[in-house]
């Protein structure tokens, strides 16, 4: 479960952010997470109350905006969004090596007072 | 422990059973002119206050010029009297993986600077990663020269068994850690003689998830599927498969008894993995293993 790392980056992430801001609490955090990032949303969250307790993010909401994936065809010259994450064009088939959007694992903004 | 955030990284990661935390790797400094600090020795960032003046407003996202390391662990009230008091947005947009991925792009240059091919290799627990490059190194022998940094969650099993085949072999156990991250390994190789090898293989911990994400540093991932595991496998872990420059089909040795299909499983893999490079091996018997000892000497070269 390497979703207890990364959440515990972006908790360090988000109280270097909140601290350098001039504030003392972290209400909410946004994330993005990409439906090939390989990390869970679920699981992000439920390691998210395990880390951010004893620190300025404790209690906060986190928001997580799921991006779905979106490959480049050069076949069929067209963009599409696969049925699953194997990324096989809908026109013609073809197993797409231009992932566009899905790999995003990011801290987007903060609510902070 | 961190007393910031409380995290207990990474206490329980050690290398060659000396627990990881009390030094710091020899990559940490200098630091590359631009690179952001590492602010202390224990893999993650601890923010910290200042009590000189500021002349600039806080109310906007700005270069910290103040990223120097602090030796004192007092805190300091911060000056600064404009705190805000209502709840407002902070944009950050920050990529979590951010540190990780500068970490391992240091690996990478240092390891191009000795000269170094560098090989992650990545699989599910058994599907023989340690056989494979057991076999690779010996078969090898000196005309390739090849050294491993192990990691598992414990036991130092692998780099003792792979020591007693004359390969050098450092181990990381990572304790409740389900990967290798770039930091670890930046810390393990400072442990083997770099400049005796021309191959650092890094035998990741068992797993066909987690270690997908984080970079080490290496110039190919090598991804093991062995014949027992079910031929689907590749579109089970599409993340993991789509990472690999190389996938290994290994114990093929025993395919038929299992009743592995052959053409489905090439078939997944290639629509998982598009771009890798596939070799059908026994690392047992070194069937199908001189086609791989040609694209590493190719590689290497």
């Amino acid at each position: 479960m390497h979703e207890l790392s990364l959440m515990q980056d972006t908790v360090i992430i988000a109280t270097k952010q909140a601290r350098e801001a001039g504030a003392h609490h972290i209400h909410r955090i946004m994330m993005r997470v990409g439906a090939l990032s390989g990390a869970v949303p679920e699981t992000l969250e439920f390691a998210f109350d395990i880390v951010a307790k004893g620190t300025m993010a404790e209690g906060a909401t986190l928001e997580i905006e799921r991006v779905p994936v979106r490959c480049y065809c050069p076949a069929c010259a067209q963009e599409f969004e696969p049925t699953d994450l194997v990324c096989e064009c809908t026109g013609c088939g073809r197993p797409s090596v231009d992932i566009q959007r899905g790999r995003e694992l990011h801290l987007t903004s903060l609510e902070v007072s | 422990m961190c007393k910031d955030c409380g995290c207990g990284l990474p206490g329980d990661v050690a290398i060659d059973g000396v627990r990881v935390g009390g030094e710091t790797s020899r990559l940490a400094e200098p630091r590359a002119p631009g690179a952001s600090a590492r602010p202390d020795d224990h893999g993650h960032v601890h923010p910290h206050t200042h009590d000189h003046e500021h002349t600039h407003d806080h109310g906007h996202e700005h270069e910290h010029p103040h990223d120097h390391e602090h030796p004192h662990d007092h805190e300091h009230d911060h000056p600064h009297a404009h705190v805000h008091e209502s709840p407002h947005t902070l944009s950050v947009e920050q990529r979590i993986l951010d540190k990780n991925d500068r970490l391992a792009e240091r690996n990478r240059g240092y390891f191009h600077a000795k000269g170094l091919y560098v090989l992650n290799v990545l699989a599910s627990p058994g599907a023989g990663k340690t056989a494979f490059i057991e076999r690779t190194a010996a078969d090898l022998g000196q005309r390739v020269r090849l050294g491993v940094i192990v990691g598992d969650l414990a036991t130092e099993n692998d780099a003792v068994r792979l020591r007693g085949r004359g390969i050098p072999a450092i181990q990381i156990t990572t304790g409740s850690v389900c990967h290798l991250d770039a930091e670890m390994v930046s810390r393990a190789m400072e442990r083997l003689d770099l400049n005796a090898l021309q191959v650092l293989v890094i035998e990741n911990v068992g797993n066909l998830v987690c270690p997908a994400v984080y970079d080490l540093g290496e110039n190919a991932r090598v991804v093991l599927l062995s014949v027992t595991e079910g031929e689907d496998k590749p579109l089970k872990y599409p993340v993991m498969f789509r990472s690999a420059q190389v996938v290994v089909i290994n114990k093929m040795d025993i395919a038929g008894a299992v009743g592995f299909d052959r053409e489905t499983a090439l078939r997944n893999v290639r629509r998982a993995a598009p771009e890798a490079t596939i070799f059908e091996v026994s690392a047992k018997t070194g069937h199908g293993m001189d086609a791989w000892y040609r694209y590493l000497d190719e590689a290497v070269r």
